[in-house]
């Protein structure tokens, strides 16, 4: 078991012949991950890395059976490309791409609003289940399989942690990269919720940063129902107010989406809060052994 | 991105959001020319002068003043434009004035009583829909609104599948106290104010005061935007508005290189590939003993130059003592980036400061091997506690 993605998922690449996503598929698929073809507009019918091109997400869920979508499509027609995966009954759809205006993920995140669709991103390093599938741009080879879920706005700092916890001799059940954006797909808290249900996990690791709300209702959330123990650290603390750092949804709007009042929030709610990033995987460790 | 106000107001103004009759001018001569066309135009003497700088406070600063004759306006004017502007948002060293915007007094005597209100467009990030906020308590500081009163201000959120609707414009105007000519101006005002928002792909439209002038006008008297980067794309006209002197020089310098920068005042200077490993390094220095004098994300594509680049910038910052450069390599080969901080090292030439480079991910082992053998006056470190334990040795 684990969450999103597993050996089974059948993936499709949208911007499939384009440079960033045929170099990512190369990858995922040396990787082990089942990519049963591509999208893009105007190629179909041409083969690309032995896989077959679709001109619709639609042909290609039907020819395939493609269940999860990953997209490299440029920031321009990205929600489009998102819209067309969950009208082509897509499950899972990863985006990857960064710059997405914000105005087109809140039309967006209303259009998947009542439809069956779970987005993950964008502007994530996508979701590896280890062993199984890799449906993003981490480097899969610091992965290991194992009972730790893990959960991030980041992505280097998010290979970080499954480093911090491969290194401590533990290993990863799921890793979602959520993304850094202000409009999202899937929440911190969502994600928790599923490793909660998820029983091949053990532990859960939550990496928030700076701006918005959504590690206090995760933390929140776990206060009322959890039932794993959870390790926590929130990026950022350095971070000047009103500024905007690196990511388009890290920057502090008022008193409440500091990484000290998250932290605090966290540390409230029975979350195992790290004070240095260097401890991620140290803590996670203990916190399993103590159980 | 940032825009002036008068700026703002221009695409304000091409939306149909009523502003006040104002010119800016960027010379003493030019803005004794626009008072005089403005009353011409207004039949109207008595002006408001406002000095253009990206940052709030400017009256408390001396920023903002009314002149009564063409005289005044003059005087004010020689003094406003060169001068640099200390505000609570600008830093000590206050920005340099360039240009004034003089405007009509909207205090005119009439009918009725002028009243002042605040409202503003932006994002709710919790429902990931768009909100209007406005107040009856116009033209004061919003935040201590906020925390006194938090009662008077409202929100009215839009539903992205149809816009706002005249039923939310009503609301508006009826909770603000308004009746008659001023409540039709105000529903007008609403409406094309969110128009104006999601049209120019704003992340953040302020108006601080709304101004109901004595002859029930309804008029934006202040004007902050900030539109969302990622949408300037399809709005060419607006990129071409930047100005890049309101912008710290690092920061507009490592923009060239396609390197996120942004500038602290600490004295451990810090390269990283990612924003939240980045924002996780400034912190590791901060709990080292150190204070980070930047944030800086070189991105998926840490090489020689974007190294070299980085190195340029941060050393630009008299107050840094140390540089720590944070690779997780995945994408990135960390052998390549060791080599680029080789290279970068005989290109930069004198390097006066200790440099960690700790390097994890793929070909880590390699790259710290090529960094030891190098020769330079370089630390290694392979674990983020390692890095952090150095820069707590170089710092104390």
């Amino acid at each position: 078991m684990s969450i999103l993605v597993s050996k089974d998922s059948r993936i499709i690449v949208q911007g499939f012949t384009g440079s960033e996503g045929t170099f990512h598929a190369t990858q995922m698929i040396e990787y082990g991950t089942n990519v049963v073809g591509g999208v893009t507009p105007g190629k179909g019918g041409q083969t690309h890395l032995d896989r077959p091109v679709f001109n619709t997400v639609h042909e290609a869920v039907e020819k395939t059976g493609a269940d999860v979508s990953v997209i490299f499509v440029p920031p321009a027609f990205a929600a489009d490309a998102i819209m067309e995966a969950s009208d082509a009954g897509i499950n899972v759809i990863v985006t990857i791409t960064e710059g997405i205006p914000a105005s087109d993920m809140i039309k967006v995140k209303e259009y998947l609003k009542d439809k069956k669709a779970r987005l993950i991103g964008p502007n994530c390093p996508g979701v590896i289940t280890p062993g199984e599938t890799k449906v993003g741009i981490m480097p899969g080879f610091i992965h290991r399989k194992g009972g730790i879920g893990i959960v991030s706005r980041s992505g280097t700092l998010t290979y970080e942690a499954v480093d911090q916890i491969t290194k401590s001799g533990l290993g990863q059940s799921t890793c979602i990269g959520i993304g850094g954006d202000p409009v999202i797909g899937t929440t911190i808290k969502e994600a928790i919720q599923l490793f909660m249900e998820d029983p091949e996990t053990e532990g859960i690791i939550m990496i928030g940063e700076i701006g918005g709300n959504m590690e206090a209702e995760a933390a929140l959330w776990i206060r009322d129902n959890g039932t794993k123990p959870v390790v926590g650290f929130v990026a950022g603390r350095t971070a000047p107010k009103g500024r905007r750092m690196g990511h388009a949804g890290a920057i502090i709007g008022g008193k409440s989406d500091t990484a000290e009042a998250k932290m605090k929030i966290m540390k409230e709610c029975g979350i195992h809060v790290v004070e240095s990033p260097a401890d991620i995987g140290k803590i996670m460790f203990e916190v399993l052994k103590k159980k | 991105m940032n825009l002036h106000e008068y700026q703002g107001k221009s695409i304000l103004k091409s939306f149909g959001v009523n502003v006040p009759v104002e010119i800016v001018a960027d010379t003493p001569e030019k803005a004794v020319e626009a008072a005089r066309e403005i009353k011409s135009e207004t039949g109207m003497a008595g002006w408001v002068i406002k000095a253009q700088i990206h940052a709030g406070g400017r009256g408390k600063g001396g920023g903002v003043k009314l002149a009564k004759t063409l005289n005044e306006v003059l005087e004010i004017s020689k003094e406003m434009i060169g001068m640099q502007l200390v505000t609570h948002q600008t830093g000590p060293e206050g920005k340099k004035v360039k240009k004034i915007l003089v405007g009509q007094n909207v205090y005119y005597p009439g009918e009725s009583e002028t009243e002042e209100y605040y409202m503003s467009v932006l994002l709710d990030r919790d429902t990931g829909r768009n909100i209007i906020m406005y107040s009856t308590e116009g033209g004061v500081d919003i935040e201590s609104v906020a925390e006194k009163t938090p009662h008077l201000i409202y929100k009215e959120e839009i539903d992205p599948k149809v816009g706002i609707q005249p039923f939310q414009a009503r609301k508006i105007a009826f909770r603000l106290g308004l009746s008659g000519s001023a409540l039709k101006e105000m529903v007008k005002f609403a409406m094309a104010l969110y128009n104006t928002y999601e049209s120019s792909d704003s992340s953040l439209l302020e108006i601080n005061p709304v101004m109901k002038t004595s002859d029930n006008n309804i008029l934006a008297v202040d004007c902050k935007i900030n539109i969302d980067d990622s949408a300037l794309f399809r709005h060419k006209d607006y990129a071409e508005m930047r100005d890049l002197s309101e912008e710290d020089p690092a920061e507009v310098e490592a923009g060239k290189y396609d390197l996120n920068f942004v500038k602290l005042d600490g004295n451990v200077g810090c390269m990283v590939n990612g924003a939240g490993l980045a924002m996780a390094t400034m912190d590791i220095i901060k709990l080292s003993g150190g204070d980070p004098a930047n944030f800086l994300d070189v991105g998926g594509t840490a090489n020689a130059e974007t190294v070299e680049a980085g190195f340029r910038i941060i050393l630009k910052d008299p107050n840094v003592k140390v540089i720590l450069i944070n690779i997780f390599g995945g994408i990135v080969r960390c052998d390549l980036v060791a080599q680029g901080v080789v290279d970068a090292y005989h290109s930069v030439g004198d390097i006066p400061v200790p440099v960690i480079v700790r390097l994890q991910g793929t070909n880590a082992e390699e790259g710290k091997k090529l960094i030891d053998d190098s020769g330079l006056k370089v630390f290694s470190a392979i674990t983020l506690q390692e890095a952090a334990d150095q820069v707590k040795k170089l710092v104390i």
